[in-house]
């Protein structure tokens, strides 16, 4: 062994200096393997917003475009269906909109930008299943014939969207960011103005 | 931190491994450049392992769709194209150090006894690489993938008495590569060679840790018991398992002389690997080869199919010999002499420091033949090249015969009784 | 020091970049795909002139805008004639049976077409097609014989001929060949040609590996990194093994 006495300082400095360069090290290189996990450029598009024509739809009908693979309903509704939305506010869980479920443009009684044009994703709240649209005979109330059914858990939501209460699902269907970029077409997954 | 550390030990030996393997691991003090590839093969593995497992995150293997995948990868991953090179980089890598790592064992004699079993597992490592390497390669379904591929299966083809041809329909499960043979490649490139490959390499180390480092001297640093003085003994705390046995000589802790000095030759390491990953990561075209940039076409060979650098040696043997059964004959034979190094050579003394001029030669002579196959193995085979090629397969496996017979009765020099500078 | 080693270790190497079976010299090809003016007006003869049948189906118009610095909405305008939204990959606007039927194969994805080719042997190559009546487009090219395309930008660069000169050799007049020069028909002067050639080779080069820039602005940390670590380690080393003797 070296007769020099050891320099432990200088040792444990060395030590430390080159874990701590050793570690940043590893840290950086976990980045990219981190960072790969994100959407690809491919999700992201597909992820895109997208346009849906909405001249063709009739009133009392349904119609699904997809947005991030999720499918986005878009309903003309009736004025029978617009007229029965405050008729049983009283067994709906959140019937002003409170929790923020819609953009604010939509936080309405209708919960939509022009009354009649509903425009929701899909998906219930409760665990993601897609519910069912009941045009006709959805039997919960007088005067209430339609609304959504979620076939996995049973929950129930009116044409608005708006969960009732006693049903597994905790909060209103989502309204997704949408404009108007004509009056036959609308954009759903941007806000106006934000390209 | 004891009382935890405690806890574990009465479950698992884990203070006791650590001893035994690491920090009172007697490891010769004289250790150069050449016994760096050892652990420099192991952070290669563990590259290769991590960013092989992202890239099978994105990676789809179908005939369809591998081609496209590894663009998306390439274009639409954040950072895949970092994966990609790496584990593109890494195999190449790879076989540079393993390929140093060789040389260093034939340079030191360590596949000669007790160290048989030791190379032995190394040499096995060797050959899993190779498969490997050559079913990755298959992965990214390029042309050079595809004609490749369809050039290395045929050779099982060469197999007499109808063999050859039922066995390579087996081997791609279908008349031709197709989409297939790439599904059973990417399955035994993720996950069955790698674990084979993983399991050998404990075993390497385990065989290692057990006969303990050669070293450039060549000469045993374990002594009987007894037969050291005490003032010559080696001053550090060693393993009981090791010192029980014998009196250890010139040798240090693994940790922390050869952890520390081992950082050096990564930091270096890494240097060389981050410059080709981000500045050469085709390498003028060795490491990734042109052709394969453009999608499989069944139709359509490229017009001159070379494989990668690393396997052009073994591929200029195999075109070597006119008759295609010799050459798959004398390809594997050139893989199988190396198998049997432990037993041709016949020397006592291990390290070419103290062996013959004629060793020394005879060992250049492997080296240049070796290289001088890889060159012609990456060449379009003119006639020149052929007739080279025959010359040097010809050297390479002289030095097997060669060495067989001299080395009985060597005119070796005298061995140190310690390590030199 | 070590850049060049290795560079050298591996041009020694045989490449497998010739291609085609064209073994003689090439023009080299000095674009920089930092300019990005040049890779802009590069994409724009791309778009006009070679996605009519070549496909570039892995690279997305979207990310061409934005590395090429070109507003999405503004490129979508006047450079993307196919797909769906700027998101979309840049497929020819005929689909692959009608010009299979044309050319009497599919013509070739150009997405990656430098990297297998290299920059050099795209910028000969475009500058290399002459009249030849014999064939069936009417045109031949000197280092792609009996190509299956016509020559698209013919327009831009006249009809252009292998041309020949009565000049004085040994003492005797004959016809030397001087190379190909255009009848001056076309739209562009033959330095503004080479120029549009060099910026369309510039584009193919940025497509093969749109990632390059990044690459090479990201090794540069990297390797100072590790070298910083390389400076400690030796330290480290050095004051351990000061112990052994």
């Amino acid at each position: 062994m070296s007769n020099a006495p050891v320099d432990k300082g200088r040792r444990r400095f060395l030590t430390v200096a080159t874990s701590v360069v050793g570690g940043a090290g590893v840290v950086g290189a976990a980045v990219p393997f981190i960072v790969s996990w994100n959407p690809s450029a491919k999700a992201r598009i597909a992820g895109a917003p997208v346009e849906v024509k909405i001249d063709k739809i009739e009133p009392g009908q349904l119609i699904r475009a997809e947005w991030r693979g999720s499918p986005v309903w878009v309903i003309r509704r009736t004025q029978d269906m617009l007229d029965s939305l405050p008729l049983i506010e009283n067994r709906l869980r959140d019937p002003e909109s409170n929790a923020p479920q819609q953009p604010d443009y939509a936080r309405n009684e209708y919960r939509s930008i022009k009354p009649e044009l509903f425009v929701a994703v899909g998906l219930c709240t409760h665990l993601g299943c897609s519910p069912q649209f009941i045009p006709r005979n959805f039997g919960v109330a007088e005067g209430v014939d339609s609304g959504f059914f979620c076939p996995c858990h049973g929950s129930r939501f009116d044409i608005a969207g708006r969960v009732f209460s006693g049903v597994p699902a905790p909060a209103n269907l989502v309204v997704p960011p949408h404009y108007y970029i004509d009056d036959d077409t609308i954009l759903v997954g941007a806000e106006e103005g934000a390209a | 931190m004891s009382r935890i550390l405690d806890w574990i030990d009465q479950r698992i030996p884990l203070s006791n491994t650590l001893k035994l393997h690491v920090t009172q691991y007697p490891a010769p003090k004289n250790f150069n450049f050449w016994y760096l590839m050892g652990s420099l093969a192991l952070v290669v593995l563990v590259n290769q392992i991590v960013t092989g497992i992202w890239l099978t995150m994105s990676y789809n293997p179908s005939a369809e769709g591998a081609f496209a995948s590894v663009e998306y990868i390439m274009r639409d991953v954040e950072y895949g194209w970092l994966l990609r090179y790496m584990h593109s980089t890494g195999a190449s890598f790879f076989f540079i150090v393993v390929y140093l790592h060789m040389f260093r064992g034939l340079m030191y004699g360590s596949y000669q006894k007790p160290r048989e079993l030791l190379w032995i597992f190394g040499m096995l490592i060797f050959l899993v690489l190779m498969a490997e390497a050559f079913m990755g390669y298959m992965l990214p379904w390029g042309q050079m993938s595809y004609w490749g591929a369809q050039v290395i299966i045929s050779l099982f083809g060469t197999i007499p008495f109808g063999i050859g041809e039922a066995l390579t329909t087996w081997i791609r499960g279908d008349y031709v590569i197709s989409g297939a043979t790439l599904n059973r490649f990417f399955a035994l490139h993720v996950i069955a060679l790698p674990l084979v490959i993983v399991i050998l390499v404990f075993l390497h180390l385990i065989a290692l840790h057990e006969v303990g480092s050669n070293n450039p001297d060549g000469i045993d640093l374990k002594k009987p018991k007894g037969s050291v003085k005490e003032e010559d003994k080696s001053p550090y705390e060693f393993h009981e398992r090791y010192t029980k046995k014998y009196d250890i000589v010139d040798s240090i802790p693994f940790h922390p002389y050869y952890t520390v000095k081992d950082l050096v030759g990564l930091a270096v390491f890494l240097i060389f690997f981050a410059w080709v990953i981000f500045y050469a990561p085709t390498m003028g075209g060795q490491f990734l080869e042109p052709p394969n940039f453009e999608a499989a076409d069944p139709m359509r060979t490229p017009e001159h199919i070379a494989p990668v650098w690393y396997f052009t040696p073994f591929y200029a043997i195999l075109a070597a010999v006119p008759n295609p059964i010799g050459g798959v004959i004398l390809m594997f034979g050139s893989i199988v002499l190396l198998f049997l190094m432990p037993w041709i050579d016949r020397s006592s003394v291990r390290s070419i420091r103290y062996r013959s001029g004629l060793h020394k030669a005879n060992l250049a002579m492997l080296v240049v033949s070796f290289i001088v196959l890889g060159f012609v193995g990456a060449l379009p085979p003119t006639e020149l090249f052929t007739r080279i090629g025959q010359i040097f397969t010809f050297l390479y496996f002289a030095f097997f015969v060669f060495l067989f017979f001299y080395s009985k009765n060597e005119k070796t020099k005298p061995l140190p009784e310690r390590v030199t500078k | 020091m070590m850049k060049r080693f290795l560079m050298a270790l591996a041009f020694l190497l045989p490449s497998a970049a010739f291609a085609a079976g064209y073994s003689g010299p090439l023009d080299k090809a000095d674009y920089d795909l930092r300019d990005q003016a040049s890779l802009q007006r590069g994409a724009q003869i791309f778009m006009n002139y070679c996605l009519g049948c070549h496909t570039m189906q892995y690279q997305r118009y979207q990310r061409t805008f934005e590395d090429l610095g070109i507003p999405v909405d503004l490129g979508q305008e006047l450079l993307q004639f196919t797909g769906d939204g700027p998101g979309s990959h840049m497929i020819s606007a005929i689909d692959a049976d009608a010009s299979s039927d044309w050319f009497g194969l599919t013509p070739p994805d150009l997405t990656m077409v430098a990297r297998v080719r290299g920059a050099d042997w795209l910028y000969t190559y475009f500058r290399s097609f002459y009249e030849d009546p014999s064939r069936p487009f009417g045109v031949n090219n000197e280092i792609f014989e009996n190509v299956g395309m016509p020559h698209v930008l013919q327009e831009l660069q006249g009809v252009p001929r292998q041309t020949y000169e009565r000049r004085m050799v040994d003492g005797e007049m004959r016809d030397v060949y001087v190379g190909i020069r255009s009848d001056g028909s076309g739209r562009m002067s033959p330095d503004e040609f080479d120029q549009a050639m060099l910026d369309l080779t510039a584009f193919l080069v940025y497509t093969g590996e749109p990632v390059y820039l990044e690459r090479q602005r990201l090794g540069y940390y990297v390797i100072g990194f590790l070298f910083v670590f390389l400076i400690l380690t030796i330290l480290l080393k050095r004051e351990f093994w000061r112990d052994i003797k």
